[in-house]
C-alpha cells in the first residue's frame, strides 16, 4: 500500500503568508531594524551625494554612484546594505518555528488541516515578503534622493542595473533569512538560534576572509620557485578563490561591484592574457555584466535552496509535542 | 461510509529509536461518546493521540479516525478533529477574534461566515465580551476556553482534549466540564486526557488506562470496578448501637465480607449498593442506627487498585 500523503502541501500557504506578513510588517522589531537601515543609509546618500555634487559632470552613472561612493568614516550604501541586510534577515527569521514552540502553538496550528510545508513555506516566504518590502521602499527612496538632490535623472541603464542589485539584494537577504529559519528549527531557544546565526554571519563576512588565504595554501602549496620569483601560484589562487566564494558575503560584493560599477570587466585576480585589447575604465554592457555576476547570483539563489531544504528536512522530523 | 465508530486502533504502536512507547493498542471509540485516556505521566496518552492527529506516524497497526487513516489523508482527519493541547497555545498580540480568524483561514472557511462563527463560538464559551482583547492578557482558563472555541469554530465530528482542566480553580473546572457536556449533546464525540479522576469518572462513557504505553483496563466505571474490585466494589460504613451485628449483615444478599475495626462500627463490602437492605438486618437485629455511608465505586479506587497490584507486582 502507498504511503504517499493526501492532500495538497500548500493548502492554507496563503492564510501562513498573510498572518506572518501582518506581524512582520507590524512587529517593534522590523520598525526599529527598519529605522537603523533607513537612518545610516540616509548618511552613506548624504555622504555620496556631497562628495558628486563636486567631481561627477561627466560622469554617464552618476546615480549608480550613489550606492557605490563612500565619504570616511561612512562606508557606501551597497557596503553598508551588505552589513545591515543580514542582521534584518536574521531578526526577522531566528523565531521562526522555535518561537511557535515556545508559544506553545505549534500543536495547534498543526492540528489545523494543513502541512508542515506550507506552515514553513509561509514562513520562508513572508519573511522574505518583508524584506522585499523593506529593500524597494529603500531602493525607491534612493532614487527619489538622486532626483532631487543631483537634479538629473537616471539613465534606462541605471534603472535596470540598480534594479538588478535590488534582486541580489534580495537573494543575498534570502540566504540569511534561511540560516535564520534553519537556526530556530535546530534550536529551540530563541537567543541560542539567533547566537548562532550571527556568529554565522561574522563568520562569514569577517572572519572567513581571512581565512581562506590560508586554508588554500594548506590544501594547495604554493610553488615555491613561483613565490621567490615573485608570482604567484595559479592553483593556489583558484583555491583561494573558491574558498572564498563559498562566503554569500563575498558573492553578494562581488554582485554588487560588478553591477554596481560598470567599469568592472573582471572578478578575481586578473592576468595580462585577459586584458589584452581591452579598453581599460570603459563600461561593459548589462548583458556582459550580468554574465560576469550569473554564477555569484546563482550561487546565493543556491544557497537559499540548500538551506532552506535543510530547515524543511529537520522540521518534517521534528516531534511535534507542543 | 458513514459508521458508528469514530475513532478504532488495532494493534497500535509507536516507537522512538529502540524505545517502545506505544505497544499495541486495541480500542475503538463510538460516535458522540466521551472516552477518557488515563494514565501516569509517560504512560503514552499523548503519543497516542498525536498518532489519532497524523501528527506522528505510527510504527506499528493501523488507526482509523472517522474511516480515514491520520497519517496517509491529514487534512480529511484534522478538518473534521478539533484538538486542544495540554497546554494550549496563542499568539498574545492578536486578540481572541484575530486568533481565531487565523484558525478560521487554516480551515478554509469562508470569509461571509467567518465572523459569524467566530462571535458563535466565543460567545457560547462567554469570551463574547473579551472578544476583541488581546490574548496576552487573558487567564488560564480564558485560554483553554479559547482552546474550546476553536473546536467549536471547526465544528469538529470529535474534540480531542489533552488535561483539560489542569491548573483551573473549581469554578473554572466546573464551567469547563459543563462545556464539554455540551458537547456530547452536540452530538461531539470526546476523547479526554486527563490525570483528574472524579472529573473523568463525571463526564466519561467509558475509560482506558494507560500503563508503560499498553491499555491495561477498558470499559465504563462500573465495568471496569466489576473487573478490578469484583465483589467489593461497594464499601459500606455502619454506626449502630447495640447488639453484634456481624452475623446479620452477613447474611444480606451481595455482601461479600464485613468488618468490625471498633465497637458498633461495620464495614461492608459488597458487589452493588446494599444500604437498605443493610439498614433493615440491622434495625431487625435490634440495633439502633447511627449513619449509614457508601463508598461507590470510583476511578480513584480502580487506579489505586491497579497501580498498587503494578507496585506490588
Amino acid at each position: 500500500m502507498s504511503t504517499r500523503r493526501i492532500g495538497s502541501p500548500w493548502r492554507g500557504l496563503g492564510a501562513v503568508f498573510t498572518k506572518e506578513l501582518a506581524d512582520h510588517i507590524s512587529s517593534a522589531r522590523m520598525r526599529l531594524l527598519e529605522w537603523l537601515i533607513v537612518l545610516t543609509a540616509a548618511a552613506a546618500l548624504y555622504g555620496a551625494i556631497q562628495g558628486l555634487r563636486q567631481t561627477t559632470a561627466s560622469d554617464p552613472f552618476v546615480f549608480l554612484r550613489l550606492f557605490t561612493d563612500a565619504q570616511a568614516p561612512l562606508p557606501s550604501f551597497a557596503a553598508l546594505l551588505g552589513f545591515l541586510i543580514p542582521l534584518v534577515a536574521i531578526g526577522l527569521g531566528f523565531d521562526t518555528i522555535n518561537g511557535e514552540y515556545n508559544r506553545r502553538t505549534m500543536s495547534r496550528i498543526l492540528s489545523q488541516p494543513i502541512y508542515r510545508d506550507a506552515l514553513l513555506m509561509g514562513k520562508f516566504l513572508a519573511g522574505l515578503a518583508a524584506l522585499a518590502v523593506c529593500l524597494i521602499c529603500l531602493w525607491l527612496l534612493v532614487m527619489g534622493a538622486g532626483l532631487i538632490l543631483l537634479g538629473v535623472p537616471p539613465s534606462g541603464e541605471e534603472i535596470l542595473r540598480s534594479l538588478a542589485f535590488l534582486v541580489s539584494t534580495l537573494a543575498y537577504s534570502g540566504v540569511w533569512l534561511a540560516v535564520a529559519l534553519l537556526c530556530s528549527v535546530i534550536f529551540r531557544s530563541t537567543s541560542t538560534a539567533a547566537l548562532v546565526a550571527l556568529g554565522l554571519w561574522l563568520f562569514c563576512a569577517m572572519l572567513w576572509p581571512m581565512l581562506a588565504p590560508g586554508i588554500a595554501q594548506l590544501i594547495a602549496p604554493p610553488d615555491m620557485l613561483a613565490v621567490l620569483r615573485g608570482g604567484i601560484d595559479t592553483h593556489t589562487l583558484a583555491w583561494q578563490q573558491g574558498l572564498l566564494h563559498i562566503s554569500p558575503s563575498t558573492l553578494f560584493n562581488d554582485t554588487a561591484i560588478t553591477l554596481l560599477s560598470p567599469a568592472t570587466r573582471s572578478l578575481g585576480p586578473v592576468f595580462l592574457s585577459q586584458i589584452q585589447g581591452a579598453l581599460l575604465g570603459s563600461p561593459l554592457p548589462l548583458s556582459e555584466s550580468l554574465a560576469l555576476v550569473w554564477p555569484q547570483f546563482t550561487g546565493l539563489i543556491a544557497a537559499v535552496v540548500l538551506l532552506f531544504t535543510a530547515g524543511y528536512v529537520v522540521f518534517q522530523r521534528q516531534e511535534v509535542r507542543t | 461510509m458513514m459508521t458508528d465508530i469514530a475513532i478504532q486502533a488495532q494493534n497500535l504502536g509507536k516507537d522512538y529509536g529502540p524505545h517502545r512507547v506505544v505497544h499495541g493498542l486495541n480500542f475503538e471509540v463510538q460516535r458522540g461518546e466521551v472516552f477518557g485516556l488515563l494514565g501516569p505521566n509517560g504512560a503514552g496518552k499523548t503519543t497516542t493521540i498525536l498518532m489519532l492527529l497524523g501528527l506522528t506516524e505510527a510504527t506499528r497497526g493501523q488507526v482509523r479516525v472517522l474511516g480515514e487513516d491520520p497519517w496517509r489523508n491529514p487534512l480529511a482527519v484534522k478538518s473534521h478533529v478539533g484538538y486542544m493541547p495540554d497546554s494550549v497555545g496563542f499568539y498574545d498580540r492578536l486578540s481572541a477574534r484575530d486568533n481565531l480568524r487565523y484558525t478560521a483561514r487554516l480551515l478554509g472557511i469562508l470569509e461571509a461566515e467567518r465572523d459569524t462563527r467566530i462571535q458563535a463560538a466565543l460567545t457560547r464559551v462567554a469570551l463574547d465580551k473579551q472578544i476583541d482583547q488581546r490574548v496576552g492578557t487573558y487567564s488560564h482558563g480564558m485560554r483553554r476556553r479559547l482552546g474550546l472555541a476553536e473546536i467549536l469554530l471547526k465544528q469538529a465530528a470529535i474534540a480531542i482534549l489533552d488535561e483539560p482542566t489542569s491548573g483551573l480553580d473549581p469554578q473554572s473546572t466546573e464551567s469547563f466540564l459543563q462545556l464539554i457536556e455540551s458537547l456530547r449533546h452536540d452530538g461531539v464525540t470526546v476523547l479526554l486526557s486527563s490525570h483528574l479522576l472524579d472529573q473523568m469518572q463525571r463526564i466519561c462513557d467509558r475509560v482506558a488506562l494507560f500503563r508503560a504505553g499498553h491499555i491495561v483496563l477498558m470499559g465504563s466505571v462500573s465495568t471496569l470496578a466489576q473487573q478490578v474490585l469484583g465483589d467489593h466494589s461497594h464499601s459500606i460504613q455502619i454506626e449502630a448501637q447495640g447488639p453484634d451485628l456481624c452475623a446479620a449483615l452477613a447474611q444480606v444478599p451481595g455482601v461479600a465480607r464485613v468488618h468490625k475495626p471498633t465497637d458498633g462500627h461495620y464495614i461492608l463490602t459488597a458487589q452493588t449498593d446494599v444500604r437498605a437492605q443493610a439498614a433493615q438486618a440491622a434495625v431487625l437485629a435490634g440495633a439502633q442506627l447511627r449513619s449509614l455511608k457508601v463508598d461507590e465505586p470510583s476511578l480513584e479506587r480502580i487506579y489505586r487498585q491497579t497501580f498498587t497490584e503494578d507496585q506490588t507486582q
